[in-house]
């Protein structure tokens, strides 16, 4: 279902219908001008005088595209489409006077995303950037950074960001039903922001999922399509069902609005850093897209303007039972060997990660590093962010911070950068993977003598537990 | 018998609009052949400049990836299906 199918309120013609109208002799053009200059506006966003975006291009060939559901290069190569923009306009348009201005959301940057008419704003975005100065002492830094998504509106991840974008452009292009493949994450901003907008919702996800994300899901009332397969199975199926029953799949034909989203983290951390980039990031990887789109934002903001250009190192984080990108960034490859995925980190176990190729460019070029760490290494990552900066994190926030531990001790991180490290999800979702490695209550009596005597035990067991402290 | 091949909407215009074609192959590159014979000009648009299939495509046989089996050589036998299909992001 695309623009040109839709119906002109005014006229009850396509716009392939008055396209032709247009085209034909000098009568019809006056006869109609009034409506086709209506019509023009209203189906046709990327001429709209209010939209910054012109089309998408092929990122591999440069093939152009008009700005429809589609997300791959048919006429061509099959790469990936990305959104065009008229950086001009925008930068005549924007300054971070009229960003402070803006909503306390995404959408102060709404001249940098892909939609041209009234977004669906549910206060996604402009979540904390805290100075993390216990976890810096604790590794050896001196300028730590968390960007915390993990309490990010509406439901506790970054995937808010690109859903936000993607339903608002879902329902400019005429959607009805939207959809999208998930590992879990996404399945819950999808369904629940559907939700809020009144679209009807049918998720997939592989069947193994955490029982939080299920949960996350189901209570948001859309169809859910547990899949007896991995993320990789559970997309596969997504993109067949996608050629036949004319659903919006967020991460499929809408994936170029969808994608976007994620440059707000880069913007946000930007603003709140006093117009600042960083020195270095690390960002985790699943399908490599909030990391090639986080180096994005900061090029956009540079070149219109709104922040100076200087050096950026993008280091990346997998967990070691799903490290496509890691192996092949170790080995030297600019190409992805598939594997399938066993790893706690399952929001980010994709073994066919579609951006790995541009996460590992920008990871050599920026002279970054991609490293994996094992699901002990991840436990202990969640249990650090926790005790030393109170953010409880999932297992993609704690593959980052342990990541981020193994570069600094492998002296890949500087301890005088700037460094932010961006914690994706939030950890009450897969509260399983950290069941059995943290403490149990004392369990008491209601009398003081019972508090006494287990307080010493408490003491005790702190003193032997955190040598450190 | 033959094997069946799935094809993704935007080669549908190489094969007359079937999402579904029936081909005699005995491996993926002799099912390039084919295809290419039976439908001309569908080659260009799997593989790149260098006969190579593109990176940006997956195709599954009997829903395996060939990059876990044997790529481009990977035996095909009467009833196997193979699905093409264009590479998706997400999380």
């Amino acid at each position: 279902m695309g623009a040109e199918d839709q119906l002109d309120p005014n006229s009850g013609k396509s716009r392939s219908e008055l396209s032709a109208l247009i085209l034909k002799g000098d009568d019809a053009v006056s006869v109609w001008s009034e409506r086709v200059s209506v019509v023009t506006i209203s189906l046709t966003p990327a001429t709209l005088s209010g939209s910054t975006f012109t089309g998408l291009r092929c990122k591999e060939c440069g093939q152009l595209y008009d700005a429809g559901p589609r997300h791959v290069c048919e006429d061509v190569c099959f790469g990936p489409l990305e959104v065009v923009y008229d950086y001009e306009l925008i930068r005549s348009r924007v300054s971070r006077a009229t960003i402070e201005a803006g909503p306390v959301s995404i959408w102060r940057y709404r001249d940098f995303l892909p939609v041209a008419t009234d977004p669906i704003d549910v206060g996604t975005g402009f979540t904390p950037l805290l100075k993390a100065d216990r976890l810096a002492r604790a590794l050896g830094l001196t300028s730590l950074y968390i960007k915390n998504d993990g309490v990010n509106m509406p439901t506790l991840s970054f995937k808010d960001r690109v859903v936000s974008v993607a339903l608002s452009r879902a329902r400019e292009l005429g959607f009805t039903t939207v959809s999208c493949a998930s590992t879990g994450n996404l399945a819950n901003s999808t369904a629940a922001i559907a939700a809020h907008a009144g679209l009807d919702c049918c998720v997939f996800i592989p069947s193994d999922l955490e029982s939080g994300k299920i949960l996350g899901t189901l209570v948001y009332n859309p169809t859910l399509m547990a899949v007896k397969g991995n993320y990789d199975q559970v997309n596969r199926l997504c993109s067949e069902v996608a050629n036949t029953y004319g659903w919006g799949f967020v991460n499929i034909n809408l994936r170029p609005y969808y994608s976007e989203g994620s440059k707000t983290l880069g913007y946000e951390v930007i603003e709140q850093l006093g117009w600042q980039l960083p020195d270095h990031i690390i960002a985790p990887l699943a399908s490599g897209s909030l990391f090639t789109k986080i180096c994005k934002g900061f090029q956009e903001f540079v070149q219109v303007g709104l922040v100076e250009e200087k050096p950026v190192r993008f280091s990346g984080a997998q967990a070691e039972g799903c490290s496509p990108i890691a192996q092949a960034f170790e080995e030297g490859r600019d190409f992805i060997k598939p594997v399938k995925p066993h790893t706690i980190a399952k929001s980010i176990a994709i073994g066919n990660p579609a951006d790995g190729p541009y996460a590992i460019d920008i990871a050599r070029r920026t002279g970054g590093s991609i490293a994996a760490v094992s699901d002990a290494e991840i436990v202990e990552g969640i249990k650090l962010l926790a005790e030393s900066e109170g953010v409880f994190t999932e297992t993609a926030g704690g593959t980052t911070i342990a990541v981020l531990k193994k570069l600094v001790q492998q002296g890949r991180i500087d301890p005088s950068e700037t460094t932010v490290a961006f914690i994706t999800g939030n950890g009450l979702k897969t509260t399983e993977a950290i069941a059995s490695s943290i403490g149990a209550p004392f369990t008491i009596e209601p009398q003081l003598a019972s508090f006494t005597e287990a307080w010493e035990r408490a003491q005790a067991h702190h003193a032997v537990s955190s040598p450190a402290h | 018998m033959a094997v069946q091949v799935l094809i993704p909407t935007p080669l549908q215009k190489y094969t007359a609009d079937q999402a579904t074609v029936s081909l005699e192959a005995t491996s993926v590159a002799e099912l390039i052949d084919v295809l290419e014979a039976t439908f001309p000009g569908i080659r260009q648009r799997l593989c790149d400049e260098n006969g190579k299939l593109r990176r940006f495509l997956n195709f599954y046989v009997n829903s395996e990836d060939i990059r876990f089996l044997e790529n481009e050589t990977t035996a095909l036998q009467a009833g196997d299906e193979v699905s093409i299909v264009p590479a998706v992001a997400g999380g």
